[in-house]
Parts: structure tokens; C-alpha cells; sequence
């Protein structure tokens, strides 16, 4: 096989992961909407809090780009990424906890 | 184990951490639920973070754990040192922090694929990058994405964050609130210059992907424009503010789930994308205001024709005591209290509660109606009473308490202005008009504590407070309260 050829099947590889990708996108968005309207307004800052904590997902990747290992850059710039999703994950879910507690103890 | 092995492995815990996120904000549907289901949430991300360092591919150890550190210490001195009512600025911060780390490693990414592609086919398998291959354009694409929302993110945050925290400054002599909108001279034309400029670099990376410069040149101009969209809006409109840069924290998490091919980033991403843009939408919607004209034009800009304060006001405002207003509550069966901002800022929700619990011992009922845009966050009233220990099924929406307000004896307003502001409903040429409102003027009695006259952020006057049935109690909100409870107990 020669080059072309190759390029040809790593593009048509990288589209069918990029429909894949789209379609779990798509899914997830609905299931969002679905999950968040049924969240009645008393705990719109706890959801907040919270859902911003999961945002901070983004650690995931932070944490391959600061151990990959490939040069000071790409590790450098992982691993401010990581302080900072981990302080988002951490103080979010904390933050949110701290604030529920304070509706459950009433119950 | 092979590592194709580990791969499936690794995904599949991926995929239990996005159905412990999914269950997770199931469980804030309900306050007996939610705490439950934050703890989810938190499981979920544990289980992905524990995957990502036992199977993610990572050979250095120091960056990554100095950094799962440092984090941690940071995030949990954060959480707990804040007083709760400076959780708003907190979120705003913290939304801020994911939208910086998203952009960062959309940017580690990039510079690692370039590198990857000029060193040739010699780093198989490391990361997510394709060795030696030309980056692909979908990539480029989410790279780019992830740069500008992330890098807007950020900056539109940290401005939120300091309107939030009422940060002044001085400029030439004078002291200058952030909270206050800023209105720059042409500053549509030259916001939608700078957006314009973004796109233009968004193409440049795509076209020249063998240079990661245009991407800092990206995130130094969404900056740029994160910082124009924010300095505009002012004080009142912060929630929608807030719940939108909420959404795009989850969206840049989402282009950097496209960029390093990750699933349970797009699907976190996704769901925080949703639940902030509902929650702009029903902020949007409980101001009867587009998103656009929250976003670009200002509320209020004076002079647009309705009465002034003085023919509003004139003569017809009657002002009362607290011993006036413990006399009310003798006679009364039904209180509701109305909060607003200025509760917030006067710290009364203690006090509050002090005079609820002692006019519920003598068996008069109180409620507190919530408007949805009442503070500076959607559900900052909540959040500030039950810190104060009332009970949430005390706290009624507007819905819920407007068509049984009739019956209400004595209505109690506290540091509320536009969202009891009847001329929403009576002043089509009002710049609230049609914006749905607690209507307390039609309790028999209506109290407003408040400092002064002063208009709200819609600046304009409020009939309520000339109305015939409301007295006005000129006074701080806590201290107000306080007296209210002493001359309760002396009656």
C-alpha cells in the first residue's frame, strides 16, 4: 500500500470516530436537558456548584498531557491544567456539598 | 494484559464515571436526593481520574501528582474558608479555572501532535497523538474551539468573579465599582471586531497546522473578547451571566473531549453545556428578556419617558415603625416575606429567620416568596435562608405563591425593588415591562424595608412604594428585622 492509500484509511478511520464522537455528544446534550428541567430552582446554585465540579472532567486529559512525558511545553502546560481542573473538581463538589447539607439537615 | 486490553478497560470505567454523573444530577431533583447524588458525581469523577493515572499512558509521575496536589489543597482551602455568601464569585472562579484548564490542554495537545509530526513516526502510541501523521482537520477544528471558549471562558469568569465580589478600583481619582457596567464607546463594533478577528485565527490554525502560534494568538484575542462580552453587564443581570459562562465551561470541556478523542469529556461536557443554558434560559425568561438584549443592551438608560420619581412618589409615600409593624402582625394569619439582593447584602437571613420562627409561635404562617432572578446567582436566595435554617418547603416560587397572594395579610419586602415592581404588569413602555413579578400589591398590607427610595437596577421608580396599602420601613435589612423581633416580643 502506498502512502496515499494509508492516509486514505487513517482519514476515513478519523471521520467514523468523529460521528461516533458527535453522536455521543448529541445523545448526552438530551439527556442533559432531560435530567436538568426537573431541577426545581431551590437547588439551582447547589446544580450549578455541582455541574461546574463536572466540567472540571477536563483533568482527565490534563493528566496525560502533564505525564506524557513528550517535552517541556505540552508537560508544562498539563500541569498548570491540572491545578486547575483539580482546584474546579475539588472545590465544586465541596462548595455543593457544603450547601446541600445545609437542606437535608431540615428534613 | 495487552494494551488494546487495557484501552477497553479504561474506556468502560470512563463510561461508569459518565453514568455516575448522569445519576448524579438526577439526584438534585430533590433536596432529600441531592446529596446523595453530589456524592455520586464525585464518585464518577474519581473512578475517572483513577482510570485515566492506572491506565491513561502516563510515564512521568512528578507533574502530575505535584499538580493532583497542589490542586487538591487549593480547591478544599477554597471550599471550606469561604463564607457562603461569597459562593457566587467562588463559582464564577472556579467556572473560570475549568474553562483555563480546558484551553490548556487543547493547547498541550496541539503542540505535542506538531511535535509529533516533525520528529516522524518514532513515538508510536504515546498519548492520544497519530505519530507522524498530518493532525486532521476535525481536530484542528475542536482545537480551536476548545482555545477560544475555554480562553473566554476564563477571563469572562474572572470578570464576573470581581462584579461579584464588588472589587473597586481607582481610576483618575475616582473609585470605581466593577459591579457597575462598564459602556465602552462603540463597544458593539468593537466586540464584534475582536469576534470577528477569533474566527479569522480559528481558520489560520486550521490552514497552518505545523505551528501552534495562531493558538495563543487565539486565546490571547477570546480573551480579549471574554473580557467585552462581561464588562457591560451589570450587577442584576449576573445571573444569566453566571449560568451562561457555566454552560461554556462545559462546552470547552466538550471541543477538549473532540480534541483528545475522549468520551466521558464530551458527555460531562455535555451535560453542564445543557444545565447551563437552561438556566440562562430561565433567568432570561423570569426578566422577559432575550439573551441578546441581556447581553448588548443596557437596562434603563434613563430619560425613555416614564414618570419621574417625584410624580410617583410625591407625598403619597407613608413611612412606619417597627411598632407599627408588630402591631400588624397581631392581627395577621398568612406572612410572606419577599427577599431580595439586599438581603444578601445586608447578611439579614439570620434575623429573618429569628422573626419567622417567632411569628410561626404564635401561630401566624410565614412564606417566603422566591423571585427566579432575586440575587445575583439562580437560586441565591435559597441558598442564604437555608444557610439560616428555614425549611425549603417554606420557600415558595413565584408561580406557586402569586395567585394565593390575596389572602396574605402582611407582605414583607426586604431589599426587593423591580421583581415587585407592578408597572411590569400596568407599563407597556416600561423597560420591565411583561416581566413576570411577585405581586405582593395585592396584599392587604405591604411593608418594604429599604434604605431609601432609590431605584433598582431597571432605574425606575416603584409605585408599590407610594401605593395605599404598603408602609415603608427606612432602614438597613438587618437591623430592620432585629427591631421587628424586639417589638414582636414586647406586644
Amino acid at each position: 500500500m502506498d502512502n496515499i492509500a494509508l492516509l486514505a484509511q487513517a482519514a476515513s478511520a478519523d471521520g467514523a470516530t468523529l460521528v461516533m464522537l458527535l453522536t455521543v455528544f448529541v445523545l448526552a446534550v438530551f439527556v442533559g436537558f432531560e435530567v436538568i428541567t426537573k431541577v426545581p430552582p431551590t437547588l439551582h446554585t447547589p446544580l450549578m456548584a455541582g455541574s461546574n465540579a463536572v466540567s472540571g472532567i477536563t483533568v482527565v486529559g490534563a493528566l496525560v498531557a502533564a505525564g506524557a512525558g513528550q517535552g517541556a511545553l505540552s508537560t508544562g502546560l498539563g500541569f498548570v491544567a491540572v491545578i486547575l481542573a483539580t482546584i474546579n473538581v475539588v472545590g465544586g463538589f465541596l462548595v455543593s456539598h457544603r450547601m446541600l447539607e445545609m437542606f437535608r439537615k431540615k428534613d | 494484559m495487552t494494551d488494546s486490553h487495557i484501552e477497553t478497560i479504561r474506556n468502560l470505567a470512563y463510561l461508569l464515571a459518565s453514568v455516575l454523573f448522569i445519576f448524579g444530577l438526577k439526584g438534585l431533583t430533590h433536596p432529600r436526593t441531592a446529596v446523595r447524588g453530589m456524592q455520586m458525581g464525585a464518585l464518577g469523577m474519581f473512578v475517572a481520574v483513577l482510570a485515566t493515572v492506572v491506565a491513561g499512558g502516563i510515564l512521568s509521575w512528578t507533574w502530575v501528582v505535584a499538580g493532583l496536589l497542589i490542586g487538591s489543597i487549593v480547591g478544599v482551602l477554597m471550599a471550606i474558608k469561604i463564607p457562603l455568601t461569597d459562593i457566587p464569585q467562588m463559582v464564577a472562579l472556579f467556572n473560570g479555572f475549568g474553562g483555563a484548564a480546558s484551553f490548556l490542554v487543547a493547547g498541550s495537545e496541539l503542540v505535542l501532535r506538531i511535535g509529533a509530526g516533525s520528529s516522524g513516526a518514532d513515538t508510536p502510541g504515546t498519548s492520544q497523538a497519530v505519530a507522524g501523521a498530518v493532525i486532521p482537520i476535525q481536530s484542528l477544528i475542536a482545537i480551536s474551539a476548545s482555545g477560544m471558549i475555554g480562553s473566554l471562558t476564563l477571563l469572562g469568569s474572572l470578570i464576573a468573579a470581581g462584579k461579584l465580589h464588588e472589587v473597586s478600583f481607582s481610576w483618575g481619582g475616582k473609585k470605581v465599582w466593577m459591579s457597575n457596567a462598564l459602556l465602552l464607546p462603540g463597544r458593539h463594533a468593537i466586540t464584534g471586531i475582536c469576534f470577528a478577528a477569533c474566527l479569522i485565527v480559528c481558520a489560520l490554525i486550521v490552514m497552518n497546522p505545523s505551528t501552534s502560534a495562531w493558538y495563543w494568538v487565539l486565546v490571547a484575542l477570546a480573551a480579549v473578547f471574554g473580557i467585552l462580552i462581561t464588562i457591560p453587564i451589570g450587577g442584576a443581570d449576573m445571573p444569566v451571566v453566571i449560568a451562561l459562562l457555566n454552560s461554556y465551561s462545559g462546552l470547552a470541556a466538550c471541543a477538549t473531549g473532540f480534541v483528545i478523542n475522549n468520551t466521558v469529556l464530551i458527555i460531562a461536557g455535555a451535560l453542564v453545556g445543557a444545565s447551563g443554558l437552561i438556566l440562562t434560559n430561565i433567568m432570561c425568561k423570569a426578566m422577559n428578556r432575550s439573551l441578546t438584549n441581556v447581553m448588548f443592551a443596557k437596562l434603563g438608560q434613563g430619560g425613555d419617558g416614564g414618570p419621574s420619581a417625584d410624580d410617583v412618589y410625591e407625598g403619597k409615600v407613608k413611612t412606619t415603625s417597627a411598632e407599627e409593624v408588630a402591631m400588624l402582625f397581631d392581627g395577621a394569619r398568612r406572612v410572606v416575606i419577599v427577599p431580595g439582593y439586599g438581603m444578601a447584602v445586608s447578611q439579614a437571613q439570620h434575623a429573618v429567620r429569628d422573626l419567622a420562627n417567632l411569628l410561626e409561635s404564635r401561630g401566624v404562617e410565614v412564606e417566603f416568596a422566591i423571585h427566579p432572578v432575586a440575587g445575583r446567582m439562580p437560586g441565591h436566595m435559597n441558598v442564604l435562608l437555608a444557610e439560616a435554617d428555614i425549611p425549603y418547603d417554606k420557600l415558595k416560587e413565584m408561580d406557586e405563591i402569586n395567585p394565593t397572594l390575596e389572602t396574605i395579610d402582611v407582605a414583607l419586602v426586604v431589599g426587593a425593588n423591580d421583581v415587585v415592581n407592578p408597572v411590569a404588569r400596568t407599563d407597556p413602555s416600561s423597560p420591565i415591562a411583561g416581566m413576570p413579578i411577585i405581586d405582593v400589591d395585592k396584599c392587604r398590607t405591604v411593608v418594604v424595608i429599604k434604605r431609601s427610595l432609590s431605584p433598582g437596577f431597571a432605574g425606575i421608580p416603584n409605585p408599590l412604594f407610594a401605593a395605599d396599602n404598603t408602609l415603608m420601613l427606612f432602614n438597613d435589612g438587618k437591623k430592620a428585622f432585629l427591631e421587628l423581633t424586639a417589638a414582636v416580643k414586647e406586644s
